[in-house]
Formats: C-alpha cells, sequence, structure tokens
C-alpha cells in the first residue's frame, strides 16, 4: 500500500491525461483515407466493399451495447432487418429518394429499439440472452409469414432506388454504393465516436465495469440502457436500410439467427468495447468469407467456429486488444 | 373430433417428453455454473449419430445403441469440458455464448462432412411401430415408449437428486456454491459429474427423437431454441420446471402447428418472450 | 433541537425466520462521526444496505434531512446526498481513478446523461475529480486504471467514489477492511480528514481506531441496537462488555 508515499509527480493536467485518450490519431485519418482506396485499386471488388461497410456499420451499432454497456444481445439482427424491410417497402411503395429512406429506415429501428428497451432493462444474464434472441425469432417469423407484404422465404422484390442525391445512378460495379455506405459509415462513425468520448460513453462504460457500483455514484442506471439501446438500434436499422437500398433486395435471412450471430463473431475477433475492433472484425470476417467463398459453406463455418473458440480463449480482447497488450508490452521494454 | 384432439395431445405430451430428456441435464448445469452452454444440442447430436451408425453400419438393435449413445455423449462433454468449459467459468455471458456457439458451428460442419447434410433414417423394431388403438382413440405405440421412457428417467432423476449422497451434493452446490466450497465439497468434481449426466440424457434424448424429428447436421441449431425455452422458462436447476415446461412446450407446438399452421412458432416465441419478461427467473424459480 | 441528517425509524427486515434487523432507531446530527460496532452477523452491512435502499425493508422508514426517502430507488438517495462505500472493493476495474471519479462528479452534477459533448471539454468537474484524487493522495498514480492500483489506494478511491457524490451522509462499510493493522491508522486518517460538513457512519472491528474516530457509538448486535452512547459510555457498559467477551468464549 502507498498511501504514504504518494509521489510529488510535477502537477499534470488532469484535462491533458483525458483529452489525450480521446484526441483524433495519424492512424485513423489513413485508415480513412485507405477507405478510398478501393475506387482506384480494386474497382471489381466495390461491391463487397459496400457490403464490408454495412456489416462495419452493424458491428458498430452492436458495440454500442455488447461493447461499451456489457449487455448481451443474440437478437440485434431484429433491428437490421427492421431498416430493412422499412427501406425495401418505402421503396416499393415509389418512393425511391435513397436518404430520406435512410432516415426512414434508421427512425423505424430507433422506434422499435425504444420500445424494446423497456423489456430490456427488466432483465439480466440468461433470461436477456433469450429474450433477444425470442424477439429476433419472432420477428423472423412474423416477415416468414406476412407473405404478402415482405414476399415472405422468397425474399422483398421490386425495390428500386433513383440516383442518389439526384445525381448518381446505382450501377451493377457498385461504384456508388460503396461511396453511399462509406459515406454514411463514416458520418456514423464520427457521431458514435463523439458519443463514446462523452459523459454518456464514460457511464456506459462504468455499467459494463460494474452495475452495481453504479446506482451508488447516483446513476440512473436504467435511463442510461434505454438510451443506448435505441440509439445502437437506430445505426443497426440503418446498416439494415443500406442494405436494403444498394442491393435493392431484402432477404428474410436479413432478420435470421445466424446474423445476428455472426456479427458478434466479428465484434469479438476484432475487439469488444473499441469502435475499430467492429470495422476491423466487420473487414476480416467479410473478406476472408468471399475468398472462401468456393468452398462449400459448410466448410466455411468450420473454420469460423475454430476460429472463434480459438478467439475467445486466447485473445480476450480480440484483435485490436491483442495488438494494444503486445504495443503496452513492447513500450515498457523500451 | 374430441378423439383427434385427444391424440393431438398426446402426440403433443410425447414431443414435449422428447424435449424434456434433452433439455434436462442444461437446466442443471446451467443453474449450478451460471454456465450459458449453447452447446448443448451438440451434445444431444451426437448421441443421435451414434445410434444411427450403430445400427447401420454395425446391425446394432435399437435397445442395445441407446446406453451407448447416452455414454458416447457424456464422454464428449467430459472432454468439452476439461479442454474448455473449465476455463470459462468466470468468463463472461457473452465470452460463454460465443464460444459455445463456436463448438456449434464446428459440430454442424464436422458432422457434415462425416455423415452427409441429408436426413438419417433409423430402422425401427418391429414391435416399436405401428399404432394400438383403444375405441375412437389410437396412440403411437412408439409415442407411447417415448413418454413411458422420460417417466421413468423424471422418477430416477428426482429420487437421485432427493436421495443420494451425490443428489444431495448436486442440490449444495446449485443452492449456495460458495458454501458448498466451503464446507469442502470438491464443486469442480461434482459439476463435472453433472455435466456428463446431463449431456448424456442429451445423447440420449438425441438417439430417441430420430424419429420423431429427425437427425441431420442443423439438430444442434434446431432445437438449441427450444432446450432453451425449457431452460429459461422452467426456471434454472429445476427438473420440477422444466417438466412441466417441456409439457407445455411440446403441446402448444404440436397443437398450434395442427390448428393455425399459418402462425405456427410465432406463438411460441410470443409466449416465451412474454413470460420471461413477466417472470425472467422462470416457472419455478429456485432464487 | 434541530432535526437530525439521518434518522429511521422502526426499521424491520428478516431473511426468512433470520431477523437482520429489528425495530432500528437511529438519529444522526450533523457532522457526527458515529461508529457503528458489534460482532460478525450482527447486521451491520444489512443496516447500510437497508438505509440506501440497495435491500428494501419489511418495515420502517428512512428520512433525510426530516424528509421520508424509503421509496426513493438507491439512485435517487444518492443524488439526495446519502452516499456510502463498500466492505468489499466495488469499483470500476478498467477505469482509470481519474476516470472513475470524475464520472462519479458528472453523475451529481447531472452531465452523465449528454452524449454529443466530448468528456474533456467538462473541465471543471475534471478538475474537481482531480482535487477530490490530490487530498486522498491518488493524484500520482490517477492515469493508472483501478485494477493496477495497490489495494490499500483501492479503498482510498472507494471513499473518493463516494465524496465526488457531495454526501450530506457518508456511510462507511469497514473503510480499512483488509489492509494490514499498521496502514488502517492511514487510512482513518483520510477518513478523519472529511469535510466536518458531512455526517459519517462507519462499521469498524479495530477498537482503537474506533475510540480514535468516532465521537459515538452504536452496537449492534442479532440485529437490533443493544446500546448507543459515547466511547467512555460504550467502554464501560456491562452489557457491551458481554457480548465481546462472549463473542471471545465461544470464538
Amino acid at each position: 500500500m502507498s498511501v504514504t508515499t504518494a509521489p510529488a509527480l510535477a502537477a499534470v493536467d488532469p484535462r491533458e491525461v483525458l483529452r489525450a485518450q480521446v484526441k483524433w490519431r495519424w492512424l485513423e485519418t489513413i485508415f480513412w483515407l485507405a477507405t478510398l482506396l478501393p475506387f482506384l485499386v480494386a474497382p471489381t471488388y466495390l461491391v463487397l466493399g459496400s457490403q464490408i461497410a454495412i456489416t462495419a456499420l452493424f458491428a458498430l451499432s452492436l458495440d454500442l451495447i455488447v461493447g461499451y454497456c456489457g449487455l448481451v444481445s443474440l437478437g440485434h439482427a431484429a433491428f437490421f432487418g427492421f431498416g430493412a424491410y422499412t427501406a425495401g417497402l418505402i421503396s416499393k411503395a415509389g418512393w425511391g429518394e435513397p436518404i430520406t429512406g435512410l432516415l426512414a429506415a434508421g427512425c423505424a429501428a430507433m422506434v422499435l429499439g425504444y420500445l424494446t428497451s423497456f423489456i430490456i432493462v427488466r432483465i439480466t444474464h440468461f433470461a436477456l440472452i433469450m429474450v433477444t434472441l425470442g424477439m429476433c425469432l419472432l420477428l423472423y417469423e412474423v416477415a416468414n409469414k406476412a407473405h404478402s407484404i415482405t414476399g415472405g422465404d422468397d425474399g422483398l422484390q421490386g425495390v428500386h432506388m433513383w440516383p442518389l442525391l439526384g445525381h448518381f445512378q446505382f450501377d451493377l460495379y457498385g461504384t456508388t454504393a460503396y461511396g453511399y455506405a462509406i459515406v454514411i459509415l463514416f458520418l456514423s462513425f464520427l457521431v458514435l465516436r463523439r458519443l463514446v468520448n462523452s459523459p454518456f460513453g464514460l457511464s456506459l462504460r462504468g455499467i459494463r465495469e460494474n452495475p452495481r457500483r453504479m446506482p451508488a455514484i447516483g446513476s440512473p442506471m436504467s435511463n442510461r440502457i434505454r438510451t443506448i439501446y435505441t440509439i445502437s438500434a437506430a445505426f443497426a436499422g440503418l446498416a439494415g436500410g443500406l442494405l436494403a437500398q444498394t442491393t435493392e433486395f431484402v432477404a428474410l435471412d436479413a432478420l435470421s439467427f445466424q446474423r445476428s450471430a455472426e456479427v458478434l463473431v466479428m465484434l469479438v475477433l476484432g475487439g469488444a468495447g473499441r469502435l475499430y475492433g467492429g470495422l476491423i472484425g466487420a473487414m476480416i470476417f467479410m473478406i476472408a468469407r468471399d475468398q472462401l467463398a468456393d468452398m462449400n459453406p459448410q466448410y466455411w463455418y468450420f473454420w469460423l467456429g475454430l476460429l472463434l473458440i480459438a478467439v475467445i480463449v486466447f485473445l480476450p480482447n480480440g484483435i485490436l486488444g491483442g495488438c494494444a497488450e503486445l504495443l503496452a508490452r513492447w513500450r515498457r521494454k523500451a | 373430433m374430441i378423439a383427434r384432439t385427444i391424440s393431438l395431445l398426446f402426440d403433443g405430451f410425447a414431443y414435449g417428453m422428447l424435449l424434456f430428456v434433452l433439455s434436462v441435464g442444461l437446466s442443471v448445469t446451467l443453474g449450478m455454473m451460471n454456465f450459458v452452454n449453447l452447446a448443448h444440442g451438440t451434445f444431444a447430436m451426437i448421441g443421435g449419430y451414434t445410434t444411427v451408425m450403430l445400427m447401420r453400419n454395425a446391425g446394432w438393435p435399437f435397445f442395445a445403441t441407446l446406453p451407448v449413445a447416452f455414454l458416447v455423449a457424456a464422454a464428449a462433454s467430459v472432454v468439452l469440458e476439461r479442454v474448455l468449459y473449465r476455463r470459462m467459468y468466470r468468463a463472461s455471458d457473452l465470452d460463454q455464448s460465443l464460444l459455445t456457439i463456436g463448438i456449434v458451428f464446428v459440430s454442424i460442419a464436422a458432422a457434415a462432412y462425416i455423415f452427409g447434410t441429408g436426413q438419417q433414417p433409423v430402422q425401427l423394431p418391429d414391435y416399436l411401430r405401428g399404432r394400438i388403438a383403444y375405441g375412437d382413440f389410437s396412440f403411437g405405440i412408439y409415442r407411447l415408449f417415448l413418454v413411458v421412457a422420460a417417466l421413468v428417467i423424471t422418477v430416477l432423476l428426482v429420487l437421485g437428486l432427493d436421495y443420494t449422497r451425490f443428489g444431495a451434493r448436486v442440490r449444495a452446490c446449485v443452492d449456495n456454491q460458495r458454501m458448498a466450497r466451503g464446507l469442502g465439497l470438491n464443486v469442480d468434481a461434482v459439476f463435472s459429474i453433472t455435466f456428463a449426466l446431463g449431456s448424456g440424457l442429451a445423447g440420449l434424448g438425441g438417439a430417441l427423437g430420430i424419429e420423431i424429428v429427425g437427425l441431420d447436421p442443423n439438430f444442434a441449431f434446431k432445437y438449441l431454441v427450444y432446450m432453451l425455452i425449457v431452460v429459461a422458462v422452467g426456471g434454472l436447476a429445476s427438473i420440477r420446471g422444466a417438466f412441466v415446461t417441456a409439457a407445455l412446450l411440446g403441446i402448444i407446438d404440436i397443437v398450434s402447428k395442427y390448428y393455425v399452421p399459418e402462425i405456427g412458432a410465432f406463438v411460441l416465441y410470443l409466449v416465451m418472450v412474454s413470460f420471461l419478461v413477466w417472470r425472467p427467473a422462470g416457472l419455478f424459480a429456485r432464487r | 433541537m434541530t432535526t437530525p441528517v439521518l434518522q429511521t425509524r422502526g426499521l424491520n427486515k428478516n431473511f426468512g425466520s433470520l431477523v437482520v434487523a429489528r425495530g432500528i432507531e437511529i438519529a444522526l446530527p450533523k457532522g457526527a462521526r458515529y461508529a457503528l460496532i458489534g460482532p460478525n452477523g450482527a447486521g451491520k452491512t444489512t443496516l447500510i444496505n437497508l438505509i440506501t435502499g440497495m435491500t428494501r425493508p419489511d418495515a420502517g422508514q428512512i428520512l433525510l434531512e426530516g424528509e421520508d426517502i424509503s421509496t426513493l430507488a438507491p439512485a435517487a438517495r444518492v443524488k439526495r446526498g446519502l452516499v456510502r462505500t463498500f466492505q468489499i472493493n466495488t469499483l470500476f476495474p478498467n477505469l482509470s481513478a481519474l476516470e472513475a471519479v470524475t464520472l462519479a462528479v458528472c453523475e451529481r452534477r447531472g452531465e452523465a446523461g449528454t452524449w454529443w459533448r466530448s468528456l474533456p471539454s467538462y473541465g471543471q468537474a475534471i478538475e474537481e475529480a482531480h482535487r477530490i484524487l490530490t487530498t486522498l493522495m491518488l493524484a500520482g498514480d490517477c492515469e493508472r486504471p483501478t485494477r493496477q492500483l495497490a489495494y490499500g489506494q483501492q479503498r482510498l478511491l472507494e471513499i473518493a467514489l463516494a465524496l465526488a457524490a457531495h454526501p450530506k451522509v457518508l456511510l462507511l462499510d469497514e473503510p480499512a477492511a483488509g489492509v494490514p493493522k499498521d496502514e488502517s491508522s492511514e487510512l482513518f486518517k483520510a477518513v478523519a480528514g472529511i469535510s466536518s460538513d458531512i455526517t459519517v457512519l462507519f462499521i469498524e472491528h479495530d477498537m482503537e481506531l474506533v475510540f480514535r474516530f468516532a465521537t459515538r457509538l452504536i452496537v449492534m448486535v442479532a440485529g437490533a441496537i443493544l446500546v448507543e452512547g459515547t466511547p467512555a459510555e460504550i467502554a464501560n457498559d456491562q452489557r457491551v462488555r458481554d457480548v465481546y467477551l462472549g463473542q471471545a468464549h465461544h470464538g
């Protein structure tokens, strides 16, 4: 115990300490500039690129509740799929303007998130896992049976988008789709980056770190959880809406358990509780799946499962967490 | 009409009994270690494939394969417990869920690789096939057998838990693990054995279920939801709760699929979610 | 007579057949230094749980500055100035000490729900957190994650988090629990340094510390208050001696 030996350090400015933690790094600039590279070097991969960007946004939204707040959700696809069907149905109804349609998708998912958040705050642990899973399955069944509206098993056909901003046609090569998805991802990222670095973001980490202490420092924990759940749902809805608009199709699989599980896998792979974890995880996951696409899907799941087990056992903080630890160790030695 | 309803109810009950055998082990182990084991269905699948292989390739009779299905599933669970689960007991819900989902993925792919993706048929012995009629009512013999088997298992479990030394230890560990540890009980060993027994029962369930629900590589996922419902709604570590819930679940599922096929599983999920919101700890909560 | 800052009326609580609180009546005046003592299992921590709302009493009322707060949620009681610490460290392992205390300050100031402004722009809150850490001799290590702090520092952080809530009443559950005896008086010096505007009730087993830092003592036995008085009165009370000697006999 070093109660008596508090070192008389040269006064550190506590504000600077916290500012240093949230400042924009040059690596981040490079990362986001690099997202423009596919336009130049890999135009044949733009379709895949837009899928990655959409999935990354979905992973980012899940990170808010899983990584920052420490709650488990096995049913986040509910919001993704809800956003996707909303965007798809709006277009099918004759309004093909992308941006308003996308906002509507986000808002619809947000409302659903807000309503379900009242359920979420009441339960914990196993019941929470089951209820999130159950709500997603429920929505899946609704979409499956409401064949006349959603197309059921066959998916929602006949989605047609007007040109983006009245100018950029959605093309087969995915040029517009990729640009659109990356811009939405980047804007969302900026908002969420601000959010996690705010006092609110700090209180979310507090909930993750110790939900017992939070009431003892006067924190209205249920309100916080409801807020973040609603926000997270909104961004998941945006991601779903983007998928519907860029592919001009909604498959029933947008609401499936597999999608909920996969996005969790990506998040854990990249590193939960850090924004870039979801981005990196989505990238690795989607590229690996694309490369192994010729493989029988059964084998893909085999390697995926093995990878998942390995990450959980050996890299509990994901790839980024592992990197951070290596870096810290290297610095201590130096 | 009444006869139809009665036999539907009976089919539902038989199906529920199958779900009970499949899920009861998960209920006890989850209640004891608070370990979220989403790979329970994998052990059921292992049992199912064991029976299929023994009958088809080795020509064993159906009944002789059942204890082997139990043992193989139990043995597999012991290996997994030693190698993987043990180091995750103190991990978060999330890590536990994901680890076990990983196991499910691997097992589904492995089953598809080894046995192919198709349904695995079994040839039941003649005396288990057909129906017996009693006036207007008629019941499938295999389903009758299933109900009897499940009731025997239930009685054995309840008696074992209430009247044996080992049962007392299990109850102590479920009620208060820290206290049990403090009293010098080897909680880890008790858990390992319980886990093996529970997984063995799942294996037995998988073998018994081939005739009713079929067997293919997706089994581990398809019936996971049902098992989880039984555990969550029944309440952790409650044999009584699991029994009642499984019976109701089976009946609701069969009856609703018969009368209102267009909404089917929807009813089930809705009932489960609203029930868990109303009583998060389940029907017969111990705590 | 002025109203006591904290008062309880007839608090009762049973866990099944076990009575953990029976007709508890206490009244703490402003700025008082009370020690709550009693053998293990007497219900001391339970009393703190009842007062702070973490356990719901079967009967009875809790009044803060004369106002009935019995129906308020724990977080709302903290907002009113009724704050506690924990016997077993209940901290945020991966937050730095500075982040943790800043969080507590932001919660008190009602700023922790804001998500559109970045944390470093809350200069006043951060400065205040740093001041609290400085007075508790934690400023030097405030950047390190809590889990890396020495055990004694973590005990101090327990108190820092509570102080950040600007308590009127501070309930300290064995602030020196687990700290070696020769260092626990250091910890109590930090307790003694707490502003005299704040009413303090602490649980402690070490009688030397109790007599040194408390102006009044409450003795609990088997869920009920046995006696309340000044240190001198308690030291000479035959019933208290019986309880403690009896303990020694059986223990």
